[in-house]
């Protein structure tokens, strides 16, 4: 029974692609696809620089150690450790990201010693002052968007989807944005991201992509530069380790406390 | 004139290395821009904290999202409360769903409200009769085009939330407002003003003159200089400002004056029975010399504006001085031309006027001791009174009100918020220092200092925050409002706090990247320059006094920028002013040949400046920004009459051998009508500015007007006597023995 629903799906899935009748089909179709080859990943960890640039020219860096833990039929988990600003060192981020509704957050403050929830319901501003907002670093669940195929086209030499998302989160701080994804290997090259009054905001570019596990392809760098402002960041990804053979219980309330 | 563009924006005000420009935009690529538009809220039962009302601001505050370049909406609704809820730090909107909200439930968040820094006497009132939605406007600044598109959709929402709501009005304001305000001023008194004035100028050249032909081909004139003036500006990509948009004005003033001088010459050789062609050879005989003069030394006054630190001012100099040399030319080829094409005719004898010149001529000649005596008091009263001029002005009166932005204006800042604002970039010197306990401890007692301030209304400054999420980690304790004490503490409660903002209302607005410098604003209430002035230098002596050297940041804003700009223009004005009567002194005494007579000319020249602006000082009291145009217009205009005067004098005494006192007789029935006709056209071309809705420009037309009378009282009742007094050959020694 198991075994034919799989193909049943598989089928659907791949007709889909074939024969999609809609943008929004196939739209939706290659944001399956996508989360499809992500899958199977189990767990990572990697270590990220932020490097924040303003109008002025000044400059400021963060690190942040990360673990990523896969959850079948959920959204990931993670735990962000923080180890510079040496004022916020060793605060750690304990993060469930849900399919639908609003995530989960903790932060262990260890000048408090203490673990606070964060209780909002909005969280779509700013992630560490960065031009990265939490919606956009947190895990990318399909059911988050939905979708629009616009066209297809040659991005950097490389032949890619260009789609529409449209963020079903109410209070996300985006009408649209529109993904250049590249066909082979589904590699995210470019989003646009368009504000509330749908102006362009900013734009991402990923860049500097290897594979790991001879399957998932992840960027080094993610630049994000924001147009109306014109403060931007670079995020910078370095010792990707996959199958650490992390569990649940690594991220827990109790473990964000140890986590160091 | 294709290329002529009208710039919408206060900073066209200020040249690029302006230092407190420089400052403002340093401020602002740290955090954001702080332009912003301001919607006042006010519901008709006075009575904030209700469903309908704060459902209504929900809603405002929602379609703000949507206006064009909009950075960020703050309103009382949306304002971040925090608070605890066990081991929860709680960040959400103060108010939502607020239609269906308690009384018990609206008291509470009325407390909330009316208890924040952050919100008191900016967004809310303690009366909680009106409250505001601020909206940071981020302009690109690529397209002249974007205030008035963001004016246009904020009008729109205002009076489609008035049509919808009938139980509110709101009130519109903001920076976006006041520049375009100053775009309005320019193109207002462009299409009312001007008009007008060019049909004064000519019903009183043709009722005076009493000549179609001569009116027509002055017109033309007119029109030429303009276009040539306007056209070499548009050419030089010269933007349109409320200043130089009087380009036009004045050069019509300026070409009139010229022709009138050829005309009446002309029509006075006529009517002694000269032929047309004997006469216009005549008239540009006599004439050539001192219009060229008078152009150049007009020209030379104009420009004397590029002293100026404002770019404006400098435009409408240069524009100006291209306009004048272009009548000069059009009045000496042109006008000779068409004329001598055109059918002129003159009733022989008719000239009463002159019979009036001549009249005063004589009666000057008489009386001149006693005249000589009178002036010299009369001007020695009226300079005397100079130093009461105060250098002052309020932004907020820049327009008066004929101008929705100033009546809104004014009902915002009487009734909920000032519209002024000093800002400051107060830096911790090392990164991630504004969590030092020092630091935010500097900045509180800053803040608590700039309260006490008079005028001072608000302050919003990173230290409240502080307090509050102090007092939010101790289970919402009261006596924990006040600073942490660790700095690792502080720094961590900021985290938590800025992974739980939305999205726009984030911090790095007050916070810079490196978090080693936060933005602290006072907002004010109308206050003059001076008093802005003094505030930001006895917080400037605050800071030297109480902080660290790294904390020491001059105040940045509009306001600062426009104080401190009144001042240096008048300043580099009084150069320019100086410079310029030396180099018109100088050409004079070479004109005339006569190192004596540019040596007398100073003194007409000089004396209607000292009388206007004593008389300004009589009856006006403060002078802005504009007025420190004025020496130079005027002096570019009073010069002329004092040349036409000794030109004709130093013909009369070297041509034709008189004495000083038929010189005299000889000049005031030569120059004389011409002198008084173009002053009463000068006079009703600048008095027409004082209609203006923009202040600037009726200062300017106010006292270019006295200035003009004032010149011509000094080169009728005054320049005479001088010379008479100080002309060497006995002739006048003689004649000063027979009265």
């Amino acid at each position: 029974m198991k075994i034919f629903i799989t193909l049943f799906t598989s089928i659907l899935l791949f007709s889909g692609l074939a024969f999609a009748e809609t943008p929004e089909d196939k739209g939706l179709a290659i944001a399956k696809e996508d989360d499809r080859r992500d899958n199977g990943f189990q767990d990572f960890t990697a270590n990220m620089v932020m490097l924040l640039k303003n109008r002025q020219g000044e400059e400021s860096v963060r690190h942040i150690r990360n673990k990523t833990l896969e959850v079948e039929g959920d959204g990931d988990k993670s735990i962000s450790i923080f180890d510079r600003p040496r004022d916020i060192k060793g605060t750690a981020l304990l993060n469930f990201t849900h399919k639908t509704g609003t995530d989960d957050q903790w932060l262990y403050l260890p000048a408090l010693k203490r673990v606070k929830r964060i209780s909002s319901a909005n969280k779509s501003g700013s992630f560490m002052g960065s031009e990265f907002a939490y919606e956009d670093v947190t895990s990318q669940e399909v059911e988050k968007y939905s979708y629009k195929w616009i066209r297809d086209e040659d991005h950097e030499g490389e032949k890619c989807f260009v789609f529409e998302r449209y963020p079903v989160y109410k209070n996300s701080g985006y009408t649209r944005q529109v993904v250049w994804l590249d066909q082979k290997e589904y590699k995210i090259l470019k989003i646009e991201f368009y504000d509330r009054k749908n102006a362009p905001l900013k734009t991402l570019k990923q860049s500097k992509f290897k594979q790991y596990l001879d399957k998932y392809w992840y960027p080094e760098e993610m630049h994000m530069k924001n147009h109306q402002t014109g403060k931007s960041t670079l995020l910078t990804w370095t010792k990707y380790k996959f199958k650490n053979g992390l569990k649940d219980k690594d991220f827990n309330k109790n473990s964000l406390k140890r986590a160091r | 004139m294709r290329f002529l563009g009208f710039s919408t924006d206060y900073r066209v005000f200020f040249s690029e290395d302006n230092p407190q420009l420089v400052a403002f935009e340093t401020l602002q690529n740290t955090y954001t821009k702080n332009d912003n538009v301001m919607f006042a809220v006010e519901p008709k039962d006075r009575k904030v904290f209700t469903p309908q009302t704060l459902a209504i601001v929900e809603e405002i505050t929602q379609a703000s999202w949507k206006i064009p370049y909009s950075l960020r909406v703050d309103s009382i609704t949306n304002f971040q409360y925090t608070w605890s809820e066990g081991d929860d730090l709680v960040v959400q909107d103060l108010i939502e769903n607020a239609e269906s909200f308690t009384d018990e439930q609206l008291k509470k968040v009325q407390a909330v409200a009316l208890a924040e820094p952050l919100l008191r006497n900016r967004l809310i009132t303690q009366k909680s009769d009106i409250t505001g939605i601020n909206v940071t406007i981020n302009l690109p600044h690529k397209s002249i085009s974007e205030t008035p598109e963001v004016v246009a959709f904020v009008r729109d929402m205002k009076d489609k939330f008035e049509k919808k709501y009938p139980s509110i009005k709101i009130y519109l304001t903001g920076v976006v407002f006041m520049d375009n305000a100053f775009n309005e001023a320019g193109e207002g008194d462009m299409k009312s003003l001007v008009p007008v004035m060019y049909s004064i100028v000519l019903i009183i050249m043709a009722l005076t003159l009493r000549t179609f032909w001569g009116t027509f081909v002055t017109v033309l004139i007119m029109a030429f200089s303009i276009l040539t003036g306007m056209g070499l500006a548009g050419w030089s990509g010269i933007l349109l400002t409320p200043i130089s948009a009087n380009a036009p004005t004045i050069i019509l003033t300026l070409a009139v004056a010229d022709s009138i001088h050829i005309l009446v010459t002309l029509f006075y050789e006529m009517r002694h029975g000269k032929s047309k062609y004997e006469a216009i050879q005549e008239s540009l005989r006599v004439n050539h010399q001192p219009v060229f003069i008078t152009s150049v030394t007009t020209a030379i006054g104009f420009l004397s504006l590029n002293f100026s630190d404002s770019p404006p001012f400098r435009d409408l100099g240069n524009i100006v001085a291209m306009g004048v040399m272009a009548a000069y030319v059009y009045s000496v080829l042109f006008l000779p031309a068409m004329l001598s094409l055109l059918p002129l005719r003159v009733k022989a004898g008719s000239s009463s006027q002159n019979g009036f010149i001549d009249a005063l001529g004589d009666w000057v000649i008489h009386n001149r001791k006693s005249l000589f005596w009178g002036m010299m008091s009369l001007i020695i009263v009226l300079s005397s009174q100079i130093p009461r001029i105060e250098i002052d002005e309020k932004f907020n009166e820049y327009f008066d009100t004929r101008y929705q932005f100033r009546v809104d204006n004014d009902y915002v800042e009487k009734h909920l918020t000032g519209f002024e604002s000093i800002e400051y970039s107060l830096k911790a010197g090392e990164s991630g220092g504004i969590s030092n306990p020092e630091y935010l401890k500097k900045v509180d007692a800053f803040a608590e200092w700039y309260r006490e301030q008079p005028g001072v209304l608000y302050v919003s400054t990173l230290t409240d925050t502080m307090k509050r999420l102090n007092k939010n980690m101790h289970g919402d304790d009261e006596s924990y409002y006040r600073l942490p004490d660790e700095r690792d503490l502080s720094a961590q409660y900021l985290l938590l706090y800025e992974l739980s903002l939305p999205f726009g209302l984030d911090l790095n607005n007050q916070i810079n990247i490196d978090k080693s410098s936060t933005r602290f604003t006072a907002i004010l209430e109308s206050v003059s320059t001076q008093a802005a002035l003094d505030l930001e230098d006895s917080a400037q002596e605050w800071l030297r006094n109480n902080a660290p050297p790294e904390m020491a940041s001059h105040g940045a804003s509009p306001l600062i920028m426009f104080s401190h700009i009144a001042m240096r223009n008048i300043d580099s004005m009084m150069t320019g002013t100086i410079l310029a009567l030396l180099l018109i002194s100088a050409i004079l005494a070479g004109v005339l040949k006569s190192f004596k007579l540019g040596l007398i000319s100073t003194i007409p020249n000089l004396v209607p400046v000292f009388m206007t602006f004593g008389i300004w000082a009589i009856f006006v009291g403060h002078i802005g920004m504009a007025v420190s145009v004025v020496a130079p217009v005027a002096l570019g205009i009073i010069v002329d009459d004092t040349v036409h005067f000794l030109s004709k004098y130093r013909r009369a005494r070297q041509e034709l051998g008189k004495t000083a006192e038929e010189a005299v007789r000889y000049s005031f029935h030569t120059v004389g009508t011409a002198l008084f006709l173009t002053s009463v056209i000068l006079v009703c071309g600048f008095f027409v500015l004082t209609f203006s809705g923009f202040q600037m420009n009726v200062h300017l037309g106010l006292m270019t007007t006295i200035a003009i009378l004032c010149a011509l009282v000094a080169d009728f009742l005054f320049l005479p006597t001088l010379l008479m007094r100080f002309s060497d050959p006995s002739p006048l020694r003689e004649a000063e023995l027979k009265i």
